[in-house]
C-alpha cells in the first residue's frame, strides 16, 4: 500500500464549547501558525500532528458551529472547509468530530451529519472525566459500534487519549481512502432523534446536572447578586488593566527612552537621526508601551471566556443592548474594545446577523480604548484640581465620567444606526450556555500569546509605518535660515494644520491642537508627543508629561481643555481602527462613514463642551 | 386557572418546574432561527425546565433543554408550547 507523498490534512470540528481548541492546543503545542483564510477574515489555526508512523499530519482548527447550515462567516469557513470548497485549501484526508461527553445527545447530532459526507471521520469524545464525575458513564466501545467510527476518550486538560486519538487517525488514514465529501441536505429533526437514541442507548448511567454549575448560574444570574457580580468583575478588570500595567509601561517606556538617547548620542544630528529617533522608535514606543495593558485586558477576558461566564454576561445584559437595537452577544466585542477596537473589531466575527455586527463594528471605537489614556491623563492633570468631592478624587471622576460618556455615545449611536443606515430586523438572542470550567493554563498562555502577536502585527504596522510617514510629513520641507516660528508650522504637516485651524476654532480649538491632530492620527496618544513637539519646538527641552503639563497650564484655557477631552470621547483619528474595519467590513465605504460620523460627533461634543463652559466660567 | 384545554407555552413556566415540548410554532420563527432551535436541542418530547429569567424585565430566560443550559428572549419562549403533566422526572427513564 502506498502512502501518500503529500502531508495528509487533518481538520478538528466540533459544536461550539466541545472542549476543541483544548484539544487542538493539547495535540500540537503552541508551535501553530495563525493565519487568515483567503477573501475573508477568519482566522485560519494550523498546527503539526505526528503520527505514530512517522509522518507528520497538518492539523487544522476549524470554527465552531452547530451543523453545516452556517450563519456567521466562521460557520461557512467550517462547512466549506469540510465539503473542501474554500479555496486554497487541500481536501481533507480525515476529520476528527469533538463531541462533548456531559452533552452527548447534541454533539452526537452534528456527528451523524458529518458522517453523511462519507470522509474518513474519528470521534473524540472529550472531557470524559467531567461526565464521570457527574455520574454519567458512556460505553464508548458500543457507540462505535452503532456509529460505525472510531471513538476515543479524551480529556484535552489533562492529555488523556491523545496518544489513542493519534493512532487511530493513522489508522483511518491507512484504512479509509480518501474521498470528495458528499454534500446533501439533512433533515435536522430526524438527525436530532437518532442521537437521542444513540445517546440514551450508550449513556449506561445519567448524572444530575452539573450541580457546581447551578449554583454558580443561582448567583452569575440572581436579580440582584447578578448584576453586582458583574460589575464587580468589570471594575476588577479595569482596576487591574490599569494598576498593574503601570509599572511594565514605565519600565517599557524608558527602556525605548534609553534606546532613544542611545541613537541620539551615537549619531550626529541630521535626518537619519531624527528617523530613527522620533520615527522608529518613537512609532515603536506608541505600540508597545500598550502591551502590558493589552496582555491584562487579554488575560482577563480570556479567563472570562474559557470559564464559561461571558456567556453569562452576554444574557445580564440582552436587555440593555435590545433597547438599542442589538444583542447580548455585542457585549463581548465590546468589552474588548476598552482596550483596543481593533481585538474587539475582530471579535465581532461571532455575531451572526451582519447588519448586528456592523452596528457593533461601527460603534466599537466609542468605548475608550486604552491609547486615550494618555491624552486623558495629560489633560486632566493639568486642568481638573487634584481635589475630593466626598471620598472620590475630582480626577477620577473626571475621568470615570468620561468613560461613561464614551458608553452613553455608543448606546445613542447604536439606536441611532439601527434606525437609520443599519435598519432592519433585530435577530432574537439564543445561545448555549456552556457549563462552567476553571480556565487551563495552557490555553490561556497560547490565546495570551496570540492575540498579542496578532496585536502587534496588525496595530504595530500602520503605527510604525503611519508615524513614519508622519514624520517625513512633519519634517519636510525644511523652513529657510531667517524662519523664525517653529520649524513643523513650516512642514507639510504643520501646512494641514494650519489649514485644519479654522475648522477648529469655532470649538475652541487653538493652533497648537490642530497641528497636535494630525500626527495624532496615527493614533490617538501620539497626540500626546505631538503636543510635545510642538509645544517644545517653541523653546520648551522638556517633552516629558510633567513638563507637559506645566506647558498646557499656562497656554489653554479651561473651556478648551475641557472642550479636547471631549472631542477625544469620540475622536477619529485611529488609522489602524479605519484599516481593520475596512478589512472586516471589505470596503472602504464604512470606515469612511465611521470616520465622517465620528469626527461630526466628536465636533459637536468638543463645541457644546467648549460653550456651554465659556458661558458658565 | 380551571378552564378545561389549557395551553402552556415556556415563557409562563415557573422556574424549576419540568415540562415536556409539545409543539413549536416554527411558522412564526424565521428558518435560520428555527434551524438554530433544533441545533441547540429544543425539539417535541424533548424535557425543559426553566432555571431563570435575566434581572432587567425578566428577560431573556435561562432554560434547560436535555442536559445543556441556553439562553432565549421571552418572544421565543412564548412560540414553544409545553406540558407539564407528562414531563419524565430527571435520571428514571420511562
Amino acid at each position: 500500500m502506498n502512502a501518500p507523498l503529500a502531508q495528509p490534512v487533518v481538520a478538528l470540528v466540533g459544536n461550539p464549547n466541545a472542549g476543541k481548541t483544548s484539544l487542538f492546543n493539547a495535540l500540537t503545542g503552541s508551535r501553530q501558525k495563525v493565519g487568515n483564510y483567503p477573501g475573508v477574515t477568519v482566522e485560519r489555526k494550523a498546527g503539526r500532528l505526528p503520527l505514530p508512523d512517522g509522518r507528520i499530519a497538518e492539523l487544522i482548527d476549524l470554527p465552531g458551529t452547530y451543523s453545516l447550515t452556517p450563519r456567521s462567516p466562521d460557520e461557512a469557513v467550517t462547512r466549506d472547509a469540510v465539503l473542501g470548497l474554500l479555496p486554497g485549501e487541500k481536501r481533507l484526508d480525515a476529520i476528527v468530530a469533538v463531541v462533548d461527553a456531559t452533552n452527548l445527545r447534541n454533539h452526537l447530532r452534528f456527528v451523524l451529519e458529518l458522517r453523511r459526507l462519507g470522509l474518513p471521520l474519528i470521534v473524540a469524545l472529550n472531557m470524559v472525566d467531567l461526565a464521570e464525575r457527574d455520574g454519567t458513564t458512556i460505553d464508548a466501545t458500543q457507540l462505535a459500534t452503532i456509529l460505525g467510527l472510531p471513538v476515543i476518550a479524551t480529556v484535552a486538560v489533562r492529555r488523556r487519549g491523545l496518544v489513542e486519538l493519534g493512532d487511530a487517525v493513522a489508522a483511518t488514514l491507512r484504512d479509509t481512502p480518501a474521498v470528495a465529501a458528499a454534500a446533501g441536505e439533512a433533515d435536522i429533526r430526524l438527525l436530532q432523534r437518532e442521537a437521542r437514541v444513540i445517546a440514551d442507548t450508550v449513556t449506561l448511567a445519567q448524572g444530575a446536572r452539573r450541580r457546581w454549575s447551578a449554583r454558580l448560574d443561582a448567583v452569575a444570574l440572581h436579580p440582584i447578586a447578578g448584576p453586582l457580580l458583574l460589575a464587580g468583575l468589570l471594575f476588577a478588570m479595569f482596576q487591574g488593566v490599569f494598576a498593574w500595567a503601570e509599572a511594565p509601561m514605565q519600565w517599557l517606556e524608558s527602556l525605548v527612552m534609553a534606546a532613544q538617547t542611545g541613537v541620539t548620542a551615537a549619531l550626529p544630528d541630521g535626518l537619519l537621526r531624527s528617523l530613527l529617533v522620533d520615527g522608529v522608535l518613537g512609532g515603536v514606543g506608541a505600540v508597545v508601551v500598550f502591551l502590558p495593558q493589552i496582555l491584562i485586558l487579554f488575560f482577563f477576558i480570556l479567563c472570562l471566556e474559557q470559564s464559561g461566564y461571558m456567556v453569562r454576561a452576554a444574557f445580564l445584559m440582552d436587555k440593555l443592548m435590545a433597547s438599542v437595537g442589538l444583542n447580548g452577544r455585542a457585549f463581548i466585542p465590546l468589552i474588548s474594545s476598552f482596550a483596543c477596537a481593533i481585538p474587539g473589531i475582530m471579535a465581532t466575527r461571532t455575531i451572526d446577523s451582519p447588519k448586528d455586527r456592523l452596528t457593533t463594528i461601527l460603534i466599537a471605537p466609542l468605548m475608550t480604548c486604552s491609547a486615550r489614556l494618555p491624552v486623558y491623563a495629560v489633560v486632566i492633570g493639568a486642568f481638573i484640581p487634584a481635589t475630593n468631592v466626598g471620598i472620590f478624587g475630582l480626577q477620577g471622576l473626571v475621568l470615570f465620567g468620561l468613560y461613561v460618556a464614551g458608553v452613553v455615545g455608543a448606546l445613542v449611536a447604536a439606536w441611532a444606526l439601527r434606525h437609520t443606515v443599519t435598519k432592519g430586523p433585530s435577530p432574537t438572542f439564543l445561545m448555549e450556555m456552556p457549563k462552567y470550567q476553571w480556565p487551563a493554563p495552557r490555553d490561556i498562555g497560547i490565546g495570551l500569546y496570540q492575540r498579542a502577536k496578532a496585536f502587534v502585527a496588525r496595530a504595530g504596522g500602520i503605527i510604525l509605518l503611519s508615524t513614519i510617514a508622519l514624520w517625513a510629513l512633519a519634517t519636510w520641507p525644511k523652513p529657510p535660515a531667517d524662519w523664525d516660528r517653529p520649524a513643523l508650522e513650516y512642514s507639510y504637516a504643520g501646512r494641514i494644520g494650519l489649514a485644519l485651524e479654522p475648522i477648529f476654532r469655532p470649538i475652541g480649538f487653538n493652533k497648537e491642537i490642530a497641528l497636535a491632530l494630525v500626527p495624532g492620527m496615527a493614533a490617538r496618544e501620539v497626540a500626546v508627543s505631538a503636543l510635545g513637539t510642538v509645544y517644545s519646538l517653541q523653546g520648551v527641552d522638556d517633552t516629558h508629561s510633567e513638563g507637559l503639563i506645566e506647558k498646557l497650564r499656562g497656554q489653554w484655557e479651561l473651556p478648551t481643555a475641557l472642550a479636547f477631552l471631549a472631542w477625544f470621547v469620540f475622536a477619529p483619528q485611529c488609522i489602524s481602527t479605519l484599516a481593520v474595519t475596512r478589512r472586516e467590513t471589505g470596503g472602504w465605504a464604512w470606515p469612511a462613514f465611521m470616520f465622517t460620523y465620528l469626527f461630526a460627533a466628536a465636533y459637536a461634543a468638543a463645541g457644546i463642551t467648549y460653550w456651554t463652559a465659556k458661558a458658565l466660567l | 386557572m380551571t378552564s378545561a384545554p389549557l395551553v402552556f407555552v415556556l415563557e409562563q413556566l415557573p422556574a424549576g418546574t419540568l415540562a415536556t415540548i409539545t409543539a413549536i410554532d416554527r411558522g412564526n420563527i424565521d428558518p435560520h432561527t428555527a434551524q438554530r432551535l433544533h441545533e441547540l436541542g429544543f425539539d417535541e418530547g424533548v424535557d425543559v425546565e426553566l432555571l431563570h429569567r435575566a434581572p432587567f424585565g425578566g428577560d431573556p430566560l435561562a432554560v434547560r433543554v436535555g442536559n445543556m443550559v441556553v439562553a432565549l428572549r421571552r418572544s421565543m419562549a412564548q412560540l414553544i408550547e409545553i406540558d407539564t403533566a407528562s414531563a419524565t422526572p430527571p435520571a428514571t427513564p420511562a
